[in-house]
């Protein structure tokens, strides 16, 4: 009985012994050497894997940086500053301060209930939508509604607002990944920065046909007339293809151009409603269902 | 394999073809077909007749678009199509009824063709003749045959199976003459010796009357087929004719077939011998709920209002949806505002409640689908593979293979948009081939 569970222990202790002389060569031969440098910046980064830094997720955005070695190019939009002054110091180089930035949807709201045509009950998808039918208020460029935006955020930060069908941003949760503007088949959700306070101007449309084509579609719909353009001093605005754009980077808020436009395309948010004035314009009224 | 046995509404099997008058306004679409859009060849002013040239095809895949009716061109700029999509177009003011001098307005029927098979196809490209099955395939590209595939098959399809449509049925039981003079035209063209007419079973009196008219030509022979959806379409047409296969990813004439729809064969009658060009189509109007039910010859151009005003008055207050085909394969009409285009078989109209598709639940593997594919392929699987973005292994499960039938979406007890699913993931397989070349 003691003969056996001897050789059970020596044969088993012998195979051990052997395997561990086999992998140990084995793991010399092929040892990966590692920069551990690439762990201390995962270990900052905020390993939401969101794929915003175009990378395939934070280890694969540390691998880059550090491969790197400065940052030039590379940012973590959802750690924001923070984040990258921590890499930054841990590499040894110098963080480019980058506007905070915030996805914001160039859709007008308001009226997307009165003006619906149809009646859309085909797959939930933005992408196939697109390829089916113009969408349910006949806009050729505007939100399809189907939450494709939604099913890419992985913040909790875009929701469907189920009156108007269109989506809105919550502007704590957003990171600016920008998930959601690679979804979009119609390229209507836009990175932009997020601005003094939270306060923005921007065109709430992308509607490039002519003026009135595109206002009987829409009665909020951008129609080029170029009168923003016109009252800007800073050139911040430019009218392409019978739709106006804010260059975000140019823009002061000053807001004249909110004022001016007269179909009301032009949106400013989180600015504080004016006191006293018994006719509030339109954009102060607008603010809190916007929202984003 | 596969296929279902949708409730067949052919409610508009009796009414006779009527001619449906000429609007004041015209819009014709410059892309009525597959391919690239034709060039206008009118401008503002100009003066045009019924049949001529307005639209010039200058790309490889593209067909003729002429004038279906006579006035003066009011503009020439883009137009919103039935979904909405902004298309070039011609915008005509109706002025008489002019037909170009060379077009045979005689009832007469002409059964001799003297041309040679090259001049035969060089005349479908002239008459902007294209496939009527719904793909609007331009006709002179598919009889050209290109060197080293032979043709042995000609097959009309003249099935039908799409439920309510019947414009083929009335074609057969009104011009059987003409559309056997079409497919003897077609049969020469290819220089094959025997054309089929493939009718499902369900249509007796059009088998009956098409075998008696075929008994009269020389290499046409009618194939009474089994009743069951997709029958008409190209590939399950092919098997059900001759039993041969077309491998994944081939086209008919890998196996030496060629297939046209009948509503095709008498268009091409009427170009060769006739020298119309495609500028009418053959339109059901129907739907359950609506007071009569119709078969029109339309001009090409015609919109969805005005044929709707002209044949019911108005819309139903209970319509659901007006669909532009079958309710098979159909798409819903978002703008009945738009013009007609080649290709265009019905106006389907359907009540609210027939139209709704009912909520989806959850896929609970029954399997149904497949059983139902006419192609053998797996809808659940594409379904929750393109859901999960894994493009790839959908193009190796022979994604693209899918003819779009609705035969998934139809058998699925869970109501899940398979049909929908795998043509977005068409498209997404699409994209990536593209992107990868």
């Amino acid at each position: 009985m003691t003969q056996q569970i001897l050789i059970a222990v020596l044969v088993l202790g012998a195979i051990g012994a052997f395997f561990a002389v086999v992998l140990y060569f084995v793991a010399q031969k092929f040892k990966v050497v590692e920069d551990p440098l690439i762990d201390e910046v995962a270990e900052v980064l905020p390993g939401a894997n969101c794929g915003g830094c175009g990378k395939a997720g934070c280890r694969a955005f540390a691998e880059a940086c550090v491969a790197q070695g400065n940052l030039e190019g590379l940012r973590c939009a959802p750690g924001g500053d923070v984040v990258m002054q921590k890499v930054a110091s841990l590499l040894g180089c110098a963080a480019e301060a980058g506007e905070p930035q915030v996805a914001v949807v160039r859709c007008h709201p308001a009226n997307c209930g009165e003006n619906r045509r149809s009646n859309y009950d085909g797959l939930k998808s933005c992408a196939f939508a697109n390829t089916v039918y113009t969408g349910e208020n006949g806009c050729p460029f505007g939100c399809l509604g189907c939450g494709d935006c939604v099913a890419a955020c992985q913040f909790d930060a875009i929701h469907m607002d189920a009156e108007t069908g269109t989506p809105v941003v919550d502007e704590e949760k957003c990171t600016a990944c920008g998930a959601c503007a690679k979804a979009c088949p119609r390229r209507v959700i836009e990175l932009r920065n997020k601005g003094n306070k939270g306060r923005r101007v921007f065109v709430r449309c992308i509607n490039k046909e002519k003026g009135a084509v595109a206002m009987k579609t829409c009665k909020n719909a951008c129609i080029g007339c170029g009168k923003c353009a016109k009252v800007c001093p800073f050139e911040a605005i430019t009218v392409a293809d019978n739709v106006a754009y804010i260059d975000y980077t140019k823009c002061k808020a000053c807001r004249k151009c909110v004022t001016e436009c007269p179909v009301h395309a032009i949106t400013d948010v989180n600015f504080p409603a004016p006191a006293k004035k018994p006719e509030a314009p339109k954009p102060a009224e607008e603010a809190p269902a916007a929202n984003n | 394999m596969g296929g279902v046995h949708p409730e067949e509404n052919k409610i508009s099997n009796d009414a006779a073809i009527e001619v449906m008058p000429v609007p004041s306004q015209m819009v014709v679409l410059m892309n009525q077909h597959l391919g690239a859009p034709a060039t206008p060849v009118v401008q503002k002013g100009d003066k045009v007749k019924v049949g001529q040239l307005i639209g010039e095809a200058q790309a490889f895949m593209c067909a003729n678009v002429h004038s279906p009716v006579s006035g003066t061109v009011a503009k020439v700029e883009p137009c919103k199509d039935a979904f909405g999509l902004a298309k070039p177009a011609v915008y005509i003011n109706v002025e008489g009824d002019e037909w170009m001098e060379t077009i045979d307005r005689t009832p007469d029927i002409k059964r001799e063709c003297t041309l040679e098979p090259k001049q035969i196809v060089d005349k479908l490209k002239e008459m902007g003749i294209v496939g009527l099955g719904g793909a609007t395939f331009p006709a002179h590209i598919k009889y050209a045959i290109p060197d080293g595939k032979k043709a042995e098959y000609l097959i009309i399809n003249a099935a039908e199976c799409e439920p309510y449509l019947t414009s083929d049925y009335r074609v057969m039981m009104e011009h059987a003459e003409e559309v056997c003079i079409g497919v003897s035209i077609l049969r020469k063209a290819l220089g094959v010796p025997n054309a089929y007419i493939g009718i499902e079973s369900n249509k007796p009196l059009a088998i009956a009357k098409m075998q008696e008219m075929s008994r009269q030509f020389e290499g046409i022979i009618v194939e009474p087929l089994k009743v069951k959806y997709p029958q008409g379409a190209e590939k399950q047409l092919i098997n059900a004719v001759t039993g041969r296969k077309v491998p994944s990813g081939k086209l008919p004439i890998d196996v030496g077939c060629v297939v046209s729809n009948l509503g095709t064969a008498f268009a091409v009658y009427e170009a060769i011998q006739k020298n119309k060009p495609l500028i009418e189509n053959i339109l059901t109007v129907t739907g359950k709920k609506l007071p009569s039910q119709h078969n029109y010859v339309v001009r090409i151009g015609t919109t969805y209002n005005d044929i709707i005003k002209h044949s019911i008055g108005e819309l139903p207050a209970t319509t659901g949806k007006v669909i532009s085909g079958g309710t098979m394969m159909g798409k819903a009409v978002v703008n009945l505002d738009a013009p007609t285009v080649k290709g265009n078989s019905s106006v389907l109209v359907m009540d609210e409640g027939e139209a709704r598709r009912n909520p989806e639940t959850a896929c609970i593997r029954c399997g149904k689908c497949m059983h139902a594919c006419p192609m053998g392929l797996e809808p659940y699987m594409f379904s929750s593979l393109v859901k999960n973005n894994r493009i790839e292994e959908a193009k190796e499960h022979n994604i693209l293979d899918c003819i779009e039938c609705g035969c998934c979406f139809f058998s699925c007890p869970a109501n899940k948009p398979l049909t929908d699913e795998i043509r977005l993931g068409k498209n997404k397989v699409r994209a990536m081939m593209a992107a990868k070349k």
